[in-house]
């Protein structure tokens, strides 16, 4: 029996609060704006006694993955939580952590990557690293970031992926926004992510293992193979983990979440917070009789193909917002929307796909300027031509 | 305890045979010398580098204890999470105490250039494990490059003997010292031709509560240019030639372990090895001179802090 406490939480702090039920046996971090307030918070849980966890406090980001590798290769539960310039740091480390199958955990508060420098919010920064190997989970409240942090722990410990997960949250707009986050009793949370058996550990003297072996073409092309195969079988497993989750913890999860979709002829589709803004909007032109949906995307990687052609194939219109830019595409478009026309195109769906750049840098992005988008959709839907392929949304131009 | 080198030979070889070092590499016989010296079951990590590629070409292993590479300058971070995550399993009773040692091993590109922060870092933190320089004295690995370890007047790739410049102009880090100055337990300078030296640091190291630090001189016949079967004799001229000084800062005493009955002249070092030998032309002679009153007056400096 699960008992939850409702309490009124940064989006930061209810991470903060996953990782203290989680307990993990290591956490390396180095803080950064505004993923400070999870480093902080959980070094007072340390302080205080309340995890069993052995808190390293490196001193750059490359030096925590680097130590949340060699921990995790040592066969324990290992956390950490970055953003922005100190994800880019730990780039090469990514790949390796990946690669080298350790389940590793980490909170992402979403900034902008320099330059120019930037504390605030875009995406810049996990899309960057969106081909290092690792499952992309994204939150649009901070309550979906506690959730999603939990469940984490399931889905990268997995037999079938030893996969390591980032689980993002919006920078301010959700890591320092005060909301009401339903934090479950610390039983519940330990008895939901079980514990964990790592199939070698560098600790285990007796049967030695080597760990991170140099690897050339004999061999290298084949387990990179296996290491995307795994994540083709990760949507699975995130589906499964989240219906425990619901059904343990009453809130539900999948790979995306689709708000008046059932008749839609138009849709928009948009990562994290966002995306309340946007429900916003379609409730307020659902009741101007508009048939206009909305889907968010909760999982970028592994890219839910599938889900997104079944949810889109019969619409004639949908606007791809996206928070990062990726430069030199194809009209200088975002990551999600190419990946979301690829899909498209590959299952010979057709419907009309327009992109949105929005939000950089932290740019707020209000109701009109997403109303304004679907009355594009609307004119697109009307004319069946598409004035811009990309457009941007308040920017001075 | 004594080293006994017939109870030694009798240990289970830690790093096997048939890797891929080349012929007269210092660095099979500088890990095998250490890790026999160690009597604690060991965890090994590796950063990338010619004690890396050399071990570990997939499927095979060298690597009869546990081992692991990372990249290549976070050698010092990836074994600080190995250690921290022994502590917490054994202290959460998740483990038994099985009196682990860890050993990381870095080359002197790992060390000197690209992981100085690393192992800064995890110096200060104060994690218990041994840090290794395998100090070859270039990026050997990659082809002879220079680095900061490079000794003046060495030709290397990036720092080539030309007709104009005499080889690398700077002079070499004084990484032992700035590894001194984290003010940890135990810290050393070491050479294979001096086994009994190497071996005797290695238990202190490894009895030390905290990091602790040995740069051991690895000589790279194809790097220093001589014949492979040299490699221990033209060490053992570095140390005669108080070019590489035998010494430790232990608890922060420094103690000077050898010193040459006669000290000799750092030309017999130099014109033993090919990546010296331009400095022999006439016009960069004075190269030589400026080496010899460089190591006199680095000698003297640690004769007088030793207080030997």
């Amino acid at each position: 029996m699960v008992v939850s406490t409702k309490r009124a939480l940064e989006g930061a702090h209810a991470s903060a609060q996953a990782m203290r039920q989680i307990n993990p046996d290591v956490v390396a971090a180095y803080p950064i704006t505004p993923q400070t307030a999870i480093v902080q918070t959980f070094s007072q849980f340390v302080a205080d006694g309340a995890v069993d966890t052995e808190f390293i406090a490196v001193e750059s980001e490359h030096a925590a993955m680097s130590a949340c590798i060699g921990a995790a290769a040592a066969g324990g539960r290992v956390m950490t939580a970055t953003a922005a310039n100190g994800l880019a740091l730990m780039w090469e480390e990514l790949y390796i952590a990946a690669s080298l199958r350790l389940p590793i955990v980490m909170s992402v508060v979403n900034r902008a990557l320099s330059g120019p420098l930037n504390i605030h919010c875009d995406h810049s920064d996990t899309m960057g690293a969106r081909d290092a190997g690792w499952i992309h989970i994204f939150s649009e409240t901070g309550q979906e970031a506690y959730d999603n942090t939990i469940q984490a722990v399931r889905i990268a410990e997995h037999s079938d992926l030893l996969t390591p997960v980032m689980v993002m949250q919006d920078g301010f707009i959700t890591g320092h926004a005060v909301e009401r986050v339903e934090v479950a009793d610390d039983k519940s949370v330990k008895d939901f992510i079980g514990t964990y058996k790592p199939q070698h550990s560098l600790l285990d003297v007796d049967h030695p293992a080597t760990f991170g072996a140099w690897d050339l073409y004999d061999y290298y092309f084949e387990h990179k193979r296996q290491q995307s195969d795994a994540l083709s079988r990760a949507m699975k497993v995130i589906v499964d983990v989240g219906e425990e989750f619901g059904k343990k913890f009453g809130r539900h999860y999948g790979i995306s979440d689709a708000y008046e979709m059932d008749d839609a002829e138009m849709a928009i589709v948009v990562l994290s917070s966002t995306a309340g803004t946007a429900r916003t909007v379609v409730r307020k032109l659902r009741q101007q009789g508009v048939k206009i949906g909305l889907l968010k995307l909760r999982v970028f990687r592994p890219f839910p193909a599938q889900e997104l052609v079944a949810a889109l194939k019969g619409l004639k219109a949908v606007a791809v917002l996206d928070r990062s830019i990726v430069f030199g595409a194809m009209d200088g478009a975002g990551p999600v929307f190419l990946e979301t026309c690829a899909a498209l195109y590959a299952a010979g769906a057709t419907p009309k796909v327009v992109n949105y750049i929005y939000g950089l840098g932290g740019r707020d992005v209000l109701p009109d300027q997403i109303e304004k988008a679907a009355s594009d959709l609307r004119e697109i839907v009307n004319t069946g031509k598409i004035k811009s392929l990309v457009s941007y949304l308040g920017l001075r131009e | 305890m004594a080293i006994n080198l017939k109870e030694l030979s009798a240990k289970p070889e830690r790093l096997a045979s048939g890797h891929r070092f080349c012929a007269g590499c210092a660095e099979p016989i500088i890990i095998r010398q250490m890790l026999h010296a160690i009597d604690e079951p060991v965890v090994v990590g590796a950063a990338t580098g010619c004690a890396e590629i050399a071990t570990s070409m997939y499927p095979n292993t060298a690597w009869n204890v546990p081992w692991v590479h990372n990249a290549f300058e976070n050698v010092a971070s990836t074994i600080s999470g190995v250690e921290s995550m022994y502590r917490s399993l054994v202290r959460q009773g998740k483990m038994q105490e099985r009196n682990l040692r860890f050993v990381a091993i870095g080359g002197d590109g790992a060390t000197y250039d690209i992981g100085l922060q690393w192992i800064s870092g995890a110096f200060e933190r104060g994690h218990r494990f041994i840090y290794v320089c395998l100090n070859n004295e270039a990026y050997m690995n990659t082809g002879i490059q220079r680095s900061s370890a490079t000794p003046r007047g060495a030709s290397t790739t990036t720092s080539p003997a030309g007709s104009v410049i005499p080889g690398k102009v700077q002079w070499r880090k004084p990484m032992t010292e700035i590894m001194a100055a984290h003010d940890i337990p135990y810290v050393a300078q070491a050479a294979p031709s001096n086994w009994r030296d190497l071996m005797e640091k290695t238990r202190k190291a490894a009895a030390a509560n905290g990091p602790s630090f040995i740069n051991v001189l690895s000589d790279c016949n194809r790097g220093w240019r001589h014949s492979t079967e040299t490699s221990i004799e033209v060490t053992k001229l570095g140390v005669e030639t108080c070019y590489w000084p035998l010494y430790e800062v232990e608890n922060g005493v420094w103690k000077l372990n050898y010193k040459p009955r006669e000290k000799k002249p750092i030309v017999e070092f130099l014109k033993a090895q090919g990546r010296f030998s331009h400095l022999f032309q006439p016009e960069f002679k004075h190269v030589i001179d400026e080496i010899q009153a460089k190591i006199d007056e680095e000698w003297d400096k640690l004769v007088a802090r030793c207080g030997a």
